[in-house]
């Protein structure tokens, strides 16, 4: 039978090659799904895998929704490499949108494009000050940070309906729950005429090579590191757990909060009940499959992009259901989750041994 | 008067479906798994009650069904952690970020659906007594089965065998091992175990509480009662009663409305999720207390040999 074999060291290859293992996992899984739904499988390849980079446009489309799962996924490495478990990333998402909105309507027809910076600087604030809810929570009464950061996402939800229902609702929008549309001021400036794209992207890239700078070339990326690999070590060597557990989590917090005022005065210029996209809970899977690494996140954050444009795909061209983007996205999770098993082990077949 | 009497009797029919899944998720933490995939394990079981209960008719298979999905759920994510050493808690997002598409998407026939009038029921004579009697007495069975299913767990766990060596597993596993136990086995029995149960608390909402399917409906359900067990130091009797409390503030945002009280509804919706966070703190801040009553190996991974 087969037999997991601890190997002496963990393989760097198996590291690399899970992802793309579990990549291919969940494409033969998926092909099997087209096939029991009665769909042509080829079809379905072609809706996640060639319709979302095959022209200039679809590459503008991917940026839109790569850019914050890419924003969200960088915190979330930071914090789940030093083993603080935030997974209500969504929730600092919407806080992030809400503050950058709040800016965005303070809008005047004279008010300067400057204030884009200031849009983005209070969804940062509102991100980080909605995850060190969590991390005061965490560092004074040592509540659990996973149950506490996701039932802030219910909470942060809430909040929004509240007030595009109430306060913030349009005077003049039929009664619709939504904001005023911003001002043309406030929007995220475009890359190029008539594509969707603004510089969030220019922003994530950018974020990219910070957070690969703080992570890996930066001794306090390094204290946080250690604190998540070894804690007894980090204790020894005096890096503060807390320290990190407020880094990571006002880190985590702010990216995520930025994606939120990218994502509020960008594609959407308003607010309304639909502004959770669950973009904060797919990072979790684009941070894992990226492997923790910025650069990783870059590949793993426009695949699962592809996922999100693919499952639209199928929706209008398929006749399936949209949330088939959400099966495939656990599919990939679970099946990185079980490769990783082979960064560890290696399988090795051993006859079994009969009882005497 | 009668509101009031309503008004437990609501608290009671929330509760049982957190108490069902809390109970469940604390056999499986006593055996020293964390499952955070509780969430995911009650939508996809709300889908498959849900729609056994509209081909079949009938309640039971439908529950039984839940059971199934929770327990099958629970399968994979057992082996990936007790047989593959996945992180814990890794492996439970992934139930539940994956329970989470897989039920809206199974779900989307069922958006519409509706089920035959839901039957009422009354216990005899105790049932028409004033008041006590729509507050304790007319209540679906479940309701009267998760509070036997309560006493039968605390018995399980502090009067029996089996129960001694679930306890013994999730304290220290390397004991239970040496003793010739076979830990994994009995950790893998007990996250289906832990599945079943939250699988039939998710069947509850979409068959009996609710009763609809709607995608994401079990709205942070699973994680309350995640919570719950923390609560309840893991114990019964304590996450009974934790979750009839929790079912309290739950309902106590439907009699506010009904009073006329003038508050948004949503921040009446907030209470729920706040008080989790109030009673998370509240019982985590005593970080002594939590470590005397939580299983010493908890969250931690055994590889027989390693």
């Amino acid at each position: 039978m087969l037999k997991l074999e601890l190997r002496p060291q963990p393989s760097k290859w198996m590291s690399l090659g899970s992802p793309l293992l579990a990549l291919a996992l969940t494409v033969l899984l998926g092909l099997g799904l087209f096939v029991l739904l009665g769909k042509d499988p080829m079809r379905g390849l072609q809706m996640f895998f060639w319709e979302p980079i095959k022209s200039a446009y679809a590459w503008s489309e991917l940026g839109i929704k790569a850019t914050p799962l890419i924003l969200i996924a960088l915190g979330l490495a930071v914090c789940f490499r030093s083993n603080v478990w935030n997974i209500g990333a969504e929730g600092q998402f919407i806080v992030g949108a809400l503050a950058g909105g709040w800016v965005a309507m303070q809008a005047t027809p004279d008010t300067g494009r400057g204030i884009v910076v200031l849009i983005l600087l209070a969804g940062v604030a509102g991100g980080a000050a909605w995850a060190a809810l969590t991390a005061l929570l965490r560092d004074r009464f040592n509540a659990n940070e996973i149950l506490v950061s996701l039932m802030l996402v219910y909470v942060a939800d809430l909040l929004l309906s509240w007030l595009v229902y109430g306060p913030w609702k349009d005077p003049n929008g039929y009664n619709f729950p939504q904001s005023i549309s911003f001002l043309a001021v406030t929007k995220i400036p475009r890359l190029f005429e008539g594509w969707r794209v603004n510089i969030g992207v220019l922003i994530a890239l950018a974020a990219v090579a910070g957070f690969w700078l703080l992570l890996f070339r930066t001794y306090a990326g390094y204290a946080l590191q250690v604190g998540g690999l070894a804690p007894a070590a980090a204790r020894y060597a005096g890096f503060s757990s807390r320290r990190a557990l407020w880094t990571a989590l006002l880190l985590s917090g702010g990216m995520a909060g930025l994606a939120g005022a990218l994502e509020a005065a960008g594609p959407l210029g308003q607010l309304t009940p639909y502004v959770p996209a669950g973009y904060g809970f797919a990072a979790i899977i684009v941070a894992f499959v990226g492997r923790l690494h910025p650069v990783g996140i870059v590949f793993s954050g426009i695949l699962m992009s592809m996922f999100y444009i693919g499952g639209e795909l199928a929706q209008s061209r398929l006749g399936l259901p949209k949330s088939i983007t959400g099966v495939f996205q656990g599919l990939l999770l679970f099946a990185l989750l079980a490769c990783d098993t082979l960064i560890h082990y290696r399988l090795r077949w051993a006859a079994v041994r009969k009882a005497a | 008067m009668e509101s009031y009497a309503l008004l437990i009797a609501a608290a009671m029919n929330a509760g049982t479906l957190l108490a069902i899944a809390a109970l469940g998720l604390l056999i499986n933490e006593r055996a020293g798994v964390v499952n955070l995939g509780a969430e995911g394990m009650m939508l996809v079981a709300a889908i498959a009650g849900f729609a056994t209960a509209v081909h079949t008719g009938s309640d039971v298979l439908a529950f039984a069904a839940g059971m199934g999905a929770g327990a099958l759920l629970a399968l994979v994510f057992g082996l990936l952690v007790i047989y593959l050493n996945t992180n814990q808690y890794a492996a439970g997002l992934a139930l539940s970020l994956f329970g989470t598409g897989f039920s809206a998407f199974v779900g989307i026939g069922y958006v519409q659906a509706k089920l035959s009038t839901r039957p009422s029921f009354s216990l005899p004579l105790l049932g028409d007594l004033p008041f006590v009697g729509p507050a304790l007495f007319r209540h679906h069975p479940m309701v009267y089965l998760a509070i036997a299913l309560t006493l039968a767990l605390a018995w399980f766990l502090y009067r029996s065998r089996p129960g001694l060596v679930l306890r013994a597993v999730g304290e220290s596993p390397e004991s239970a091992h040496a003793l010739g136990y076979p830990v994994r086995r009995i950790r893998l029995a007990a996250v289906m175990a832990g599945g079943a149960l939250c699988g039939l608390a998710g069947a509850y909402v979409s068959v009996i509480y609710t009763p609809l399917w709607v995608e994401g409906m079990i709205a942070g359900k699973g994680w309350i009662a995640l919570a719950l067990t923390t609560f309840a130091t893991w114990r019964p009797a304590r996450v009974l009663l934790g979750a009839y409390l929790f079912g309290f503030v739950t309902m106590l945002q439907f009699h506010l409305q009904g009073q006329g009280v003038q508050i948004a509804s949503q921040f009446l919706s907030m209470l729920p999720y706040l008080s989790t966070i109030v009673v998370l703190v509240l019982i985590s801040s005593n970080a002594s207390f939590i470590r005397a009553n939580m299983p010493a190996s908890l969250g931690k991974p055994f590889f027989p040999g390693s």
